[in-house]
């Protein structure tokens, strides 16, 4: 082939490749276009005001994920009639949880070449009170039941050719002090009574107890581990294995988790179990299915979690025993807290 | 120099310089035409495959709703059987000569792996296909370098080799440009990302189809005879004193060489750097990277590859000990950095253009893959020790000791002195 042919060819080859690249690009580019249009049939929104104060009657607040101008916001239902008329509050978040008046929101930030995270502490009125950039992708975030501790997981991810090397950072912030622990790899953990010090030691998933004890999951050597920690002390020990994204319920006697159950599929590998505290015996629930969620409890007896949807993420209820059915909550939801 | 290393930047003009036809290795003023055309191809490449590893994380996490966490847990496994691969694929493209078959085979392996991340929607398939394209990065490798020896004269190697990583490196900045660029146009185009990085990823694979020539076969031709490129004769090489003394020093070296991730983890724990900086990390060491590739590539022409090579150890001996002071200056992360995009500089290219003047033309790809997959071998021991000894002593201590088994490994090397080939 002379070189007037092979530029020719290349050519041909680029338009060909050029033409498939840009097809892509503008059919991804609608689509995204599309979200921002309200969905046939799905959950009504309106503009209007958000509170997290005590006051104002039970309701949940929590990440509106369906189509339309308030994509992404907070949103609130009366917690009568979850999937009522939802009223959005202008605030975007991608992960979000209340306590006490004190709201935690993982947003993302539009920066010039891509997103930046951060984590903003919001008072009863939805106002900053707080802002800490964050270093990876937002995925756990909880607030201590007297709305005093803030706390928060992201992933900070790969950084070698097709690397598969994900590690996560957990931080608990004070309101009360301001005092900021970065990461709870600075805490002195302890294994069967020996200090455990690893490089790869991940934690996620903090539940608080109370404004100094929580749980939270710790994993090094392909074993996940439910800990108990102390703020104050920086300590935590490990209580027993194969526990992630630990939620406490109301009562603190027992722990609502995600279990790897041996001989799943690894696409769905986790189901929603509880563990009762004192026994350290886990049950199942009456949800059958893959749940990837750090659960919310109602009340004492019931959780709330997501599950994937149409539409981003369907909130569902299932009782905390293994007898009864789950139920859907409300479609395009995600990251609930109950409040009043 | 600098001219026509811009012009190589881009396909056409690889084409252009390929056009004028085979290397002249009488020139020093211009770089072979066939290292451009590599080099072409190898940026264009890792456009592709960086677009796709900077969306990764944002893919799995928000994009699928999945939690990643101890999706690396086999990277250990596949670390080992990818060294395998290199050194199928080195003895495969010496066969007969066909560097560029098996490189393009490579290439195209990795390309096809595109599309498939848009039906993989679970980590174990996932997993699998990155497994697949990090086999296809595994087999082109060594003919890739291989192919850039044979076509640059021995005395310009060091120079023909940065040029390559220069052109590659930037490849590497570019690609999270793109992808980033594409989710601006379409918010969670996760699947446009993927689309694009297939086409160019073909791109780079039609840039090599069509100006790397496949002339490897005149390269063994007369005066080679003696070494058939047979399996036995690959592993033969090692009975080479020279060849033998720079893979003994190679692995030496990689036994105490810290894995990048481990860098920046301790840049940020022993120097405080902010979280928000901490994606940014692995760009600083690229940037350095990039803009010594070349300088150093040409001094190691000039005062010799070994130094260099053993030179650019003794920068990371210097990071280590800045990583070890217990000194909060802010200009120590760039410092930390700099060193470390200078070793990279200073080996990554330079080894190979060290080993190429120790190993027949004939058994090229072979002898290469030998050395890189010896240096990658031990580099991985190096992590695994390494997290063992952060678990039981840890991180500073870890860090200590790593660059005492540096400094012995730099002693070893700079005693054993495997004679330069040019």
């Amino acid at each position: 082939m002379s070189v007037r042919d092979r530029l020719l060819v290349l050519l041909a080859g680029v338009l060909v490749l050029a033409t498939v690249a840009g097809v892509a690009v503008w059919r991804a580019a609608e689509r995204a276009d599309r979200k921002n249009q309200v969905q046939a049939g799905g959950p009504a929104v309106h503009a209007g005001t958000v509170s997290l104060a005590g006051s104002g009657g039970r309701r949940i607040v929590f990440r509106s994920m369906a189509w339309g101008p308030h994509r992404d916001e907070l949103a609130s239902v009366p917690a009568a009639d979850p999937e009522g008329s939802r009223t959005a509050s202008g605030v975007k978040c991608l992960r979000f949880y209340a306590a006490a008046g004190t709201g935690i929101c993982l947003q993302a930030e539009r920066g010039p070449v891509n997103d930046t995270y951060r984590a903003l502490v919001l008072d009863a009125g939805l106002h900053t009170t707080r802002r800490v950039d964050l270093a990876g992708i937002p995925t756990r975030a909880r607030v201590s039941p007297s709305g005093h501790l803030v706390a928060w997981t992201v992933f900070v991810g790969g950084d070698s050719y097709a690397g598969t090397n994900f590690s996560t950072r957990t931080s608990i912030l004070d309101t009360r002090t301001g005092v900021l622990q970065p990461t709870l790899e600075d805490y002195t953990v302890t294994r069967d009574g020996k200090r455990l010090r690893a490089a790869d030691l991940n934690f996620w998933g903090v539940t608080f107890a109370d404004d100094t004890h929580f749980y939270a999951t710790a994993a090094t050597g392909g074993h996940t581990y439910l800990i108990r920690g102390d703020v104050t002390a920086k300590t935590a020990v490990t209580l027993r294995t194969n526990v992630e994204c630990p939620s406490l319920s109301p009562d603190g006697t027992r722990i609502a988790f995600k279990k790897r159950v041996p001989g799943l599929s690894p696409d769905a590998p986790w189901r929603l179990y509880v563990l009762d505290l004192a026994t350290l015996r886990d049950h199942p629930t009456a949800e059958t299915r893959n749940v990837d969620d750090q659960a919310v409890w109602l009340d004492d007896q019931t959780l709330a979690y997501s599950l994937p949807g149409d539409y981003g993420s369907d909130l569902y209820t299932t009782p905390a025993t293994p007898t009864g059915t789950p139920h859907l909550l409300t479609p395009s939801a995600l990251s609930p807290s109950w409040l009043g | 120099m600098y001219v026509s290393e811009s012009r190589g930047s881009t396909p056409a003009a690889a084409s252009r310089s390929a056009a004028r036809g085979l290397p002249r290795p009488g020139r020093r003023s211009a770089v072979a035409s066939t290292v451009l055309a590599l080099g072409a191809v190898s940026l264009i490449t890792d456009i592709s495959s960086e677009m796709v590893t900077a969306v990764l994380p944002l893919y799995l996490v928000t994009g699928l709703g999945l939690s990643p966490l101890g999706f690396g847990l086999l990277d250990g496994v596949y670390n080992g059987f990818s060294a395998l691969v290199r050194l199928v694929g080195g003895h495969l493209a010496d066969r007969g000569g066909r560097h560029k078959q098996v490189a393009a085979f490579g290439y195209g392996l990795s390309a096809l792996c595109k599309p498939l991340l848009l039906a993989a929607h679970t980590l174990p398939l996932i997993g699998a296909v990155l497994a697949a394209d990090r086999t296809g990065k595994g087999l082109r490798t060594a003919p890739r370098d291989a192919l850039i020896s044979l076509s640059s004269p021995p005395q310009g190697r060091g120079r023909a080799f940065g040029v390559h990583r220069a052109m590659d490196t930037t490849g590497a900045l570019l690609g999270p440009l793109v992808a980033f660029l594409i989710l601006r146009q379409a918010a969670d185009g996760y699947d446009a990302v993927f689309t694009v990085s297939f086409c160019v990823a073909m791109v780079g694979v039609l840039v090599l189809l069509l100006f790397v020539p496949s002339r490897a076969r005149e390269a063994a031709a007369p005066g080679d005879g003696a070494e058939r490129p047979s399996l036995r004769a690959a592993v033969a090489l090692l009975g080479r004193r020279e060849l033998r003394g720079l893979a003994l020093c190679a692995v030496a070296l990689g036994l105490a060489t810290v894995s990048d991730s481990f860098v920046y983890l301790m840049l940020q724990r022993r120097l405080g750097v902010p979280d928000r900086w901490f994606a940014l990390l692995p760009l600083g060491t690229a940037a350095a990277f990039l803009l010594l590739a070349v300088p150093l590539g040409r001094w190691a022409d000039r005062v010799g590859r070994w130094r260099v090579f053993v030179g650019g150890h003794v920068a990371l001996l210097l990071a280590y000990g800045l990583l070890l002071a217990h000194l909060r200056a802010g200009v120590l992360p760039y410092a930390v950095l700099a060193l470390h995009g200078t070793f990279y500089a200073a080996t990554d290219g330079v080894l190979m253009a060290a080993a190429a003047g120790s190993v027949p033309a004939a058994l090229r790809s072979s002898g290469l893959a030998l050395v890189q997959t010896g240096q990658a071998a031990a580099r991985f021991c190096c992590s695994i020790a390494f997290g063992a000894a952060w678990t039981a002593f840890g991180d500073r201590s870890a860090l200590a000791g790593a660059a005492v088994a540096l400094l012995a490994s730099v002693a070893l090397s700079i005693r054993l002195r495997p004679a330069e080939a040019v």
